[in-house]
């Protein structure tokens, strides 16, 4: 309103009171009573009291004509506008002239008339230019021609006239394959969702807090849901999945960045892998119960062996002793003790000699127990009397020494006390050879062969071929097997000769049995294997068994029922049918037929021996929580 | 004679396969452009047998593709068109910069620009390829088409993905071939049956979408590119088997009646044509005009290896999709405000309802509330004031549920204000041993036509109890069933397990094999086989081993699953029986 009032001339009052100082800002004046000089060149004063807001107020109210009052600073006057100037106001305002009675339509009137006349209004002749080409712009164009002939410029283009869809497959060719090769593969659809996803699920698919708390510390790529399963009780108050365009997203990439494959589901029946075996009732009789238990040792018992008539069992153990058993009843008939812990018992296969080797530490003792019939005793202890000194002594690696007074009334006989450890002994068939094992891996002289009759002692072997685990004679042949760590050598006693070389595929072998035919053979190890050779098919296993959960201690065939067993660290013995044809075309049949348990396990080991009753099928198993055990 | 030495990786594998950053080189173009080939031409990378051997001796993880497909790109059009597109875009940068408008304006006419209706062609040979193929391209143009029209992507994009779902959902209507719905909490889920594909899809809900940060809309709106192409032949080709005109128009009939009552209300002309249709209120106009719907009978050339039965059962199935069809058939709806008008339209006019909405929600209500021969009113607020006497008042699930039964199912459980059932997934179908729901052995009864049993204050309690007992059955049921895979004595810690969780005690049962010789027989005999089995396990190769451990392993898995449903079940219902018992002894 200043703005618009100072642009007014002040009306015609009475007094013509105009400020001369012109227009500068008045807070020039602001320490002065004056406010500036009026045209006589007198001074105009303030008013004597200016008018506070109270006043202002007062005014506004009480005053009527307050609205149309403005201040003049100029002369710090109050003026009233007339009715004619806030008319102009208003007028102003609204973008109208100021004067009223201006018309802005009036009638146009044309300069000149719009049709041609005779006399021109002007007569001046053409310029040249005019009816001349124009150079620059033929200029313009040669540079426009020769831009659109090198294809600098192109020319517009047509539209395009072709719907924007239309019968794409009208021609289609029902045997087409896809353009770029055969080996396409489609994406995979979308998982399509499940109860778990509706928004008012089955009460049992949603997740407990438990559930809820594992779900949500997991990862992302860990959950089995990837979103959390909610219940709304109505349609309304479902809210929108946060997540959509992530998943949108996420399925984009995986439709081309991901490789894709074709798995092949397998669609079988579990019972149809299961291999159709004879019925285990067929094939009896095998033991399927433990029926004794020979208990006495006071420490693991390591070895076991039945004596040739099936009477007797003797039984080796770490508390220094040999035990004598009677089969039948359980009965401990004689404890020997022996200076070491027992590594192998040995009973003489040959049904006319009563004779048990032994062997402990550096020694093997040959023992008489003096069980069963006393011919045979007495023959045993005339047959070793019998020897005589040849003429000339030969060096031997092992010096025998016969036994008297204490020791023979205890039952020792012959103590061959040799260089190393012994491990393992073992008899011929025909109960005159025995053979023994020190292991060592540096020297050749770990096997030695001796000969009870003569007290001879041989090495057969000049060169060391690898730790020897354990030795077998052939049954019927001059053959002898020696089993290293990894492989089994079978030698030609006579012609000293390495007729075989059997591949285990084990790491370590821990026993070794051969089949009473000879041409089987059976490795435990310690990696849980069994292997089963056939020596006419192959150097490599024809069956290898992983029944055993733990490391193989001892393996065993039967003498004349087609069965063998195997002991193992996780406490049981496997009894298996392993049935041999003499049709050379006819592989063996192994089939397992009882798994026996009963040792408990003690110091991490199980079943340490096992042997078969000579004539009977049983099977003993001598275990590390000091117990034998017969199953029958 | 020596003969050339061989060189390594420079047969076999190693130039079968071609890394990505290779490619990119030997087609000379950018990543972005890369990617936007490889996503319109389908190609995806491969995962080499021998990942070093193709790699030259490295183990660095790298993305392969085929040395073929690299090849088969490089004589694609479009990458040419890609560099026309590079150098448009650096002249018309110059021209901006030396403010030259004329040549801007001469170069934004000529503008290079692609088609992709070859590649469609070549990627789907036969226009079944496509269909099966189409069920992203609809998710994806159902999210675009709710996209806000700002900043994300192009405008044209989303009216684009509207027509064509529009359209989509007009063909589907008229064909009838929509098969299931569920609605989800990530959306709503619809199958339909097209030329024998079944085509699932997934609608968001309406709501504005929460763009978030980490994920590249390029790459979504190449996606969408090729999709919408895809889409509108499919459409075309679909209106086409139908005797529809496309684009689509209204039936001229209903056009009419929708002119008259809002012509003043909407001044685009083409806007608000699209809005019609998508009300879906009304029939499409058809190329040849035909009598409504004609039904022709199937022939039946009943073959040599097929016997009467499974024809019989044929022909019962198809009658059943016939009946299917015409499940809302002479029923009159009436959405109110608050459901999802869109949706329930679509289903409902699917199945050959009459629906109607108040005129201030969308265009295309044909009648309004007060209507007295409105049948249901699908509403899903607690409460309302105003109630006809002459019409069902139910929840929009009813509807979803009763598409998926395939019948009529009854609506006194969905009634205002009411709890309503579970909503399941009609996509699940149970195998042996899965878990079943109890509502879906339920709703199987009432399928087969059995009567549901009467829920009467006095005999809930009873029929719970029975309900229970059975239970117990299945499960016992179930553990002979187990019987083979688990040995006895798990078994039977299973059942101890059963009885130490049932509460009340009940006389005991003394065991057949522990009374006479017959039972200790059986069990004998059992044992026996048990470890037969054991014993034969042991004897099987490593390979099969290895399969049958993997079979029991996924067997055992879903036993243990479902044994967990049922343990949560039986907990949720022993707990809601104590709420209620409890709330009976306060009112006592």
């Amino acid at each position: 309103m200043t703005l618009i009032t100072q642009e007014i001339p002040p009306p015609p009052h009475s007094e013509d009171i105009r400020n001369t100082v012109g227009n500068v800002p008045m807070e020039w004046y602001q320490d002065y009573p004056h406010i500036g000089y009026n045209l006589d060149g007198k001074k105009i004063f303030k008013p004597i009291r200016n008018k506070d807001e109270l006043d202002e107020f007062l005014d506004k109210m009480e005053n009527p004509d307050y609205w149309r009052t403005v201040h003049d600073k100029m002369t710090a006057s109050d003026i009233r506008l007339t009715d004619e100037q806030v008319d102009l106001v208003h007028r102003l305002q609204k973008g109208q002239f100021g004067d009223v009675n201006f018309n802005e339509y009036e009638p146009s009137v044309d300069f000149f008339t719009n049709e041609v006349m005779i006399h021109p209004v002007t007569n001046r002749p053409q310029d040249k230019r005019s009816f001349i080409p124009s150079l620059i712009e033929k200029e313009k164009v040669s540079k426009l021609v020769h831009a659109i002939k090198m294809g600098w410029i192109k020319p517009r283009k047509p539209k395009e006239t072709t719907p924007q869809y239309y019968d794409l497959w009208a021609k289609e060719d029902p045997n087409a394959i896809l353009g770029r090769h055969k080996m396409h593969v489609p994406a995979p659809k979308m998982r399509l969702p499940g109860h778990e996803e509706s928004y008012n699920p089955p009460p049992e698919y949603l997740l407990t807090e438990e559930e809820r708390l594992v779900w949500e510390q997991q990862d992302a790529e860990d959950r089995k849901l990837p979103f959390l399963p909610q219940k709304h009780s109505c349609l309304r108050a479902v809210p929108a999945f946060s997540r959509f365009i992530h998943e949108r997203f996420e399925r984009c990439l995986d439709l081309y960045l991901c490789p894709r494959q074709r798995k092949m589901r397998v669609n079988v029946n579990p019972e149809d892998l299961i291999p159709k075996l004879p019925k285990p009732k067929d094939l009896q009789p095998f033991p399927t119960t433990m029926s004794l238990v020979y208990r006495g040792h006071t420490s693991l018992v390591r070895c076991i062996s039945a004596s040739p008539t099936g009477q007797w069992l003797v039984s080796g153990s770490d508390d220094f002793t040999v035990r004598f058993w009677e089969v039948n009843t359980g009965r401990c008939m004689k404890t020997l003790e022996v200076g070491g812990a027992v590594k192998s018992v040995a009973w003489n296969p040959n049904p006319a000699v009563c004779l048990v080797a032994v062997c402990f530490e550096h020694t093997v003792l040959l023992l008489n127990p003096s069980l069963g019939d006393r011919l045979v005793v007495s023959s045993t202890d005339q047959l070793i009397t019998a020897y005589e000194p040849p003429e000339e002594d030969k060096e031997q690696a092992v010096t025998w020494a016969l036994s008297e007074g204490l020791e023979h009334n205890k039952g020792h006989r012959l103590t061959l006390t040799h260089p190393k450890a012994v491990k393992q002994v073992v008899w011929h068939g025909k109960g005159d050879y025995l053979s023994s094992v020190m292991p060592d891996n540096s020297s050749n002289l770990q096997v030695l062969i001796h000969q009870v009759s003569k007290r001879r002692t041989q090495n057969p072997f000049r060169k060391n071929k690898g730790l020897v685990q354990c030795v077998s004679f052939h049954p019927l042949r001059p053959y002898f097997f020696v089993a290293t760590q990894r492989y089994v050598r079978v030698y030609n006693l006579i012609k000293q000769e390495l007729t075989k070389k059997l591949m285990t595929n084990c790491k370590w072998i821990s026993s070794m049995a051969i089949h009473p035919g000879g041409d089987n053979l059976i490795c435990g190890s310690y990696d849980c294997r069994l292997a089963w050779f056939d020596l006419d098919l192959s150097t490599k296993p024809y069956k290898m068994l992983r029944h055993h959960k733990k490391a193989l201690r001892g393996v065993a065939y039967h003498r004349n029922y087609p069965l063998f067993a195997s002991g193992a660290d996780d406490g049981s013995v496997i009894v298996c049918h392993g049935m041999v044809y003499n049709d050379l075309l006819q592989n063996p049949l192994i089939v397992p037929v009882k798994v026996l348990k009963g040792h408990q396990i003690t110091h991490d080991l199980g079943v340490l021996d096992v042997t078969f009753h000579p004539t009977q099928p049983w099977v003993f198993s001598s275990g590390a929580d000091t117990t034998i055990r017969l199953f029958t | 004679m020596g003969g050339l030495q061989k060189k390594k990786y420079e047969r076999g594998s190693a130039t079968n396969y071609i890394t990505r950053n290779k490619a990119r080189k030997k087609l000379q173009l950018s990543l972005a452009d890369f990617r936007r080939l490889c996503i319109l031409k389908g190609i995806y990378p491969h995962e080499p047998k021998h990942k070093k051997k193709v790699n030259k001796g490295s183990t660095a993880p790298r993305t392969f593709y085929l040395f073929k497909d690299i090849r088969f790109l490089l004589h694609e059009p479009i990458v040419r068109k890609f560099r026309e597109y590079k150098v448009f875009v650096r002249k018309l940068r110059k021209a901006y910069g030396k403010a030259e408008w004329t040549g801007v304006e001469r170069l934004r006419d000529n503008k290079p620009g692609y088609k992709l209706d070859h590649i469609i062609k070549e990627r789907y040979p036969t226009f079944i390829d496509a269909l099966r193929d189409i069920d992203d391209a609809l998710s994806m143009c159902f999210l675009f088409s709710t996209f806000a029209r700002t900043g994300k992507c192009h405008v044209q994009t989303i009216t684009l993905c509207r027509r064509l779902t529009v359209e989509w959902m007009n063909y589907v209507v008229t064909s009838r071939s929509l098969r299931k719905v569920f609605l989800s909490i990530k959306g709503i889920y619809y199958q339909a049956e097209v030329l024998g594909q079944l085509i699932t899809w997934l609608v968001p809900y309406q709501f504005a979408h929460d763009h978030p940060t980490d994920v590249d809309y390029r790459v979504m709106a190449t996606f969408t590119e090729m999709y919408t192409t895809l889409f509108g032949f499919i459409n075309f080709r679909l209106y086409q088997t139908l005797n529809l005109v496309y684009p689509p128009k209204l039936d001229s009939k209903a056009e009419s009646e929708l002119k008259a009552e809002h012509e003043e209300d909407y001044a685009m002309d083409s806007e608000s044509y699209l809005e019609k249709l998508s009300a879906l209120s009304a029939s499409l106009a058809r190329v040849v005009a035909t009598a409504e719907e004609e039904e022709n009978q199937l022939d039946l050339f009943p073959t040599e290896g097929e016997d009467q039965e499974n024809m019989q059962a044929r022909e019962k199935e198809q009658k059943e999709q016939e009946a299917q069809k015409r499940l809302f058939e002479g029923l009159k709806f009436f959405l109110n405000r608050e459901v999802p008008r869109e949706s329930l339209a679509f289903i409902l006019r699917c199945f050959g309802a009459e629906v109607s909405w108040d005129k201030s929600l969308c265009i295309g209500g044909t009648y309004e509330v007060t209507d007295e021969t409105i049948t249901h009113q699908i509403v899903d607020r607690p409460d309302m004031d105003k109630q006809y006497i002459n019409r069902y008042y139910i929840q929009p699930q009813w509807v979803f549920d009763s598409v998926n039964a395939q019948m009529r199912l009854p609506v006194e459980d969905y009634f205002l204000g009411t709890t309503l059932p579970p909503h399941l997934s009609p996509f699940v179908e149970e195998k042996d041993g899965d878990y079943v729901p109890p509502e879906k052995l339920k709703l199987m009864a009432l399928q087969r036509g059995e009567k549901p049993v009467q829920e009467d204050e006095e005999e809930e309690d009873e029929e719970e109890e029975e309900e229970d007992d059975d239970e117990e059955e299945d499960d016992d049921v179930d553990d002979e069933e187990l019987t083979e895979e688990k040995n006895l004595k798990k078994l039977e810690g299973t059942r101890a397990q059963g009885k130490t969780l049932a509460v009340k005690v009940t006389p005991g049962k003394v065991k057949p094999w522990e009374t006479g010789s017959v039972g200790n027989k059986v069990r004998l005999e059992q044992e026996e086989k048990a470890e037969e089995k054991r014993l034969a396990i042991m004897m099987m190769k490593k390979k099969e081993k290895y399969l049958y451990d993997k079979i029991m392993f996924g067997k055992k898995r879903t036993t243990r699953e479902v044994n967990k449903l049922t343990a949560k079940r039986k907990a949720h219902e022993d707990a809601s029986k104590a709420q209620k018992k409890q709330k009976k002894a306060k009112k006592q």
